[in-house]
């Protein structure tokens, strides 16, 4: 669906996107996560042509965007929705007659207008709010408009620079849901650039990690969250476990098998050797839980405990191996 | 005593003199703010299209224009209007009078105009013209869907402290030969000693200023908290 290749923009000398190889396939979301000043944002703008670019290709939908005159990539512009961190909504226009300048531009007919305004916001759940003005909504209700907007040409991606980021937690749930939900029911393909971790993992597919203007990670958010490259730890923070003396810490990975399920029962009655849970990270993604455990075993159990995990199919390591007296720190 | 409003003319002349002189203050006002406004306007989407952050960037046209605007800027009404008197003359065929005095006006007001409604029009959140361009709106749909209508509201604020700004300086003007209030105050009333003449003057352009300032608010209201004009 979206296809980047090579590409490199630099603003007078300064690189700000730097070999950008990137896939996004069709009816997916994909998450792009970065620091601020990473580059996600110009990254997205090329993606429908608000931003161009210095070399390298753009593919988008089998159109190569760099090759399209002004006036082909307005129309091309027409699949491609997008929503902001700030709703860029008309402040003195209706929430309706929001919904409707995109058709507008297009010289569509006022009652097809009028017809697939309506039925946007209804999707959206603000059929009650047509006649507002965007100062009378909450944040939230702000970006359902905008998600309307956005959908009323009938795209194929909708693009989403920070549309979270201004909105609190509950209410960025609702909005995420609503995505989900478009994604699901109309097949759009949908870009999620954020700076937030959790709206990686409570909606995303896939997700790619700009660390210093380059793509450090691309992959399945499942697989991203359990391998932890580093440049994941950087986004995340880096969180401290330090080993009692005379144990050691074994990390596990969870993938939500059957096996996992019912390691830890049988890990604890069967293998009988005293242990403790150190740390745990589990989240749920798609109803299935996925993480690291982190295990407290005494030195002389570390080989019977990794046999054991082994021979169940578990992955693990020895995350920390004997500690030195007065406790090893070891940065996670 | 300090005024002197013992042999004042000010009820014999009121009908007479000083009624057709706040008509031909009006007039002069409301037509060099029309023409002003028209030409402002004009000069103001230039700024905007052409300027480094616009929509279609081009610095040397942006910085050439910029340049005449404020030039014309720098120069006092008064000289404005003795400076181009030969322009005028060929314009309207008269140097002096009401109709003289709307073209070193208009030439006056036009740049406070462009200036002011260009500031205005760039106040519009960036974003909003993204979100335009994010779904193919060409340029000139987001000049007048889109910005002219977010910076309405700022342009009406701008419009109404301009007007009365040039309420001000068509009584300059009264003072080279156009008329109207400014040339009552000074002549029958400034030069003959007849403070009271001249100090009602000054009340009845307090009351005009008030309101331009009124319906300036009023109208401002209208547009900031309704949407669509006439909706």
């Amino acid at each position: 669906m979206i296809k980047v290749q090579k590409l490199y923009k630099a603003y007078s000398g300064i690189n700000v996107l730097t070999d950008i190889n990137l896939h996004v396939r069709k009816g997916e979301i994909f998450g792009i996560v970065g620091q601020s000043g990473a580059g996600k944002s110009t990254l997205l703008r090329c993606i429908n042509g608000l931003e161009t670019f210095d070399r390298g290709k753009m593919i988008v939908n089998d159109t190569d965007i760099s090759l399209l005159s002004e006036k082909e990539i307005r129309l091309f512009r027409q699949k491609i929705g997008m929503i902001f961190q700030s709703f860029a909504l008309l402040n003195r226009k209706t929430v309706l007659e929001n919904v409707m300048l995109p058709m507008e531009c297009w010289n569509y007919s006022r009652v097809k207008m009028q017809k697939r305004a309506e039925e946007l916001l209804d999707l959206v759940g603000l059929s009650g709010k047509l006649q507002s003005l965007p100062h009378e909504l909450s944040g939230g209700q702000k970006q359902r408009v905008a998600i309307a907007r956005a959908l009323t040409l009938e795209p194929d991606i909708l693009l989403c620079d920070e549309a979270t980021s201004a909105l609190d937690p509950a209410i960025t749930k609702s909005i995420l849901e609503l995505l989900a939900a478009v994604n699901r029911q109309m097949g759009i393909t949908i870009v999620i650039v954020t700076h937030d971790m959790s709206v990686i993992k409570t909606a995303c597919d896939r997700m790619a990690i700009i660390t210093g203007n380059r793509i450090a990670v691309e992959g399945a958010v499942t697989d991203v969250f359990l391998e932890e490259p580093p440049d994941l730890i950087e986004l995340v923070g880096r969180q401290e476990i330090v080993a009692p003396p005379g144990r050691s810490i074994i990390k596990l990975s969870i993938r939500d098998s059957e096996i996992n399920q019912s390691f830890l029962y049988s890990f604890a009655s069967s293998l009988r050797v005293d242990f403790s849970i150190v740390s745990a990270n589990i989240e749920q993604l798609n109803q299935k839980s996925f993480g690291h455990l982190y295990l407290s075993v005494a030195d002389e159990n570390v080989a019977q405990t990794m046999a054991y995990c082994e021979q169940s199919g578990m992955e693990c390591s020895v995350f920390l191996p004997a500690a030195r007296a007065g406790g090893d720190r070891h940065v996670l | 005593m300090f005024f002197d409003f013992s042999n004042t003319r000010l009820f014999e002349y009121l009908p007479e003199i000083i009624l057709p002189a706040v008509v031909s203050t009006l007039q002069m006002l409301f037509f060099s703010m029309l023409f002003g406004f028209v030409i402002g306007t004009l000069v103001a989407i230039l700024l905007v299209m052409t300027s480094p952050y616009g929509l279609k960037p081009n610095p040397r046209f942006y910085k050439t224009l910029g340049f005449v605007v404020n030039m014309i800027r720098s120069f006092p009404v008064i000289i404005l209007i003795v400076a181009i008197s030969p322009v005028t003359r060929a314009l309207v065929g008269t140097s002096v009078g009401e109709e003289a005095a709307i073209v070193p006006l208009t030439l006056a007001a036009f740049p406070v105009i462009a200036r002011y409604m260009e500031a205005s029009l760039q106040e519009v959140n960036p974003d909003v013209i993204l979100a335009a361009r994010s779904f193919g709106a060409s340029n000139s749909q987001i000049m007048f869907k889109v910005l002219f209508s977010e910076a309405l509201p700022s342009i009406v604020s701008g419009l109404t402290t301009t007007t009365i700004l040039f309420l001000a300086s068509t009584t300059l003007a009264g003072a080279v030969g156009a008329g109207g209030l400014g040339a009552v105050a000074l002549t029958y009333g400034y030069q003959r000693f007849d403070d009271l003449m001249m100090y009602a003057i000054v009340v009845i352009l307090f009351v005009m200023v008030l309101a331009i300032q009124g319906i300036g608010e009023i109208i401002y209201r209208k547009v900031k908290n309704k949407g669509a004009v006439g909706k």
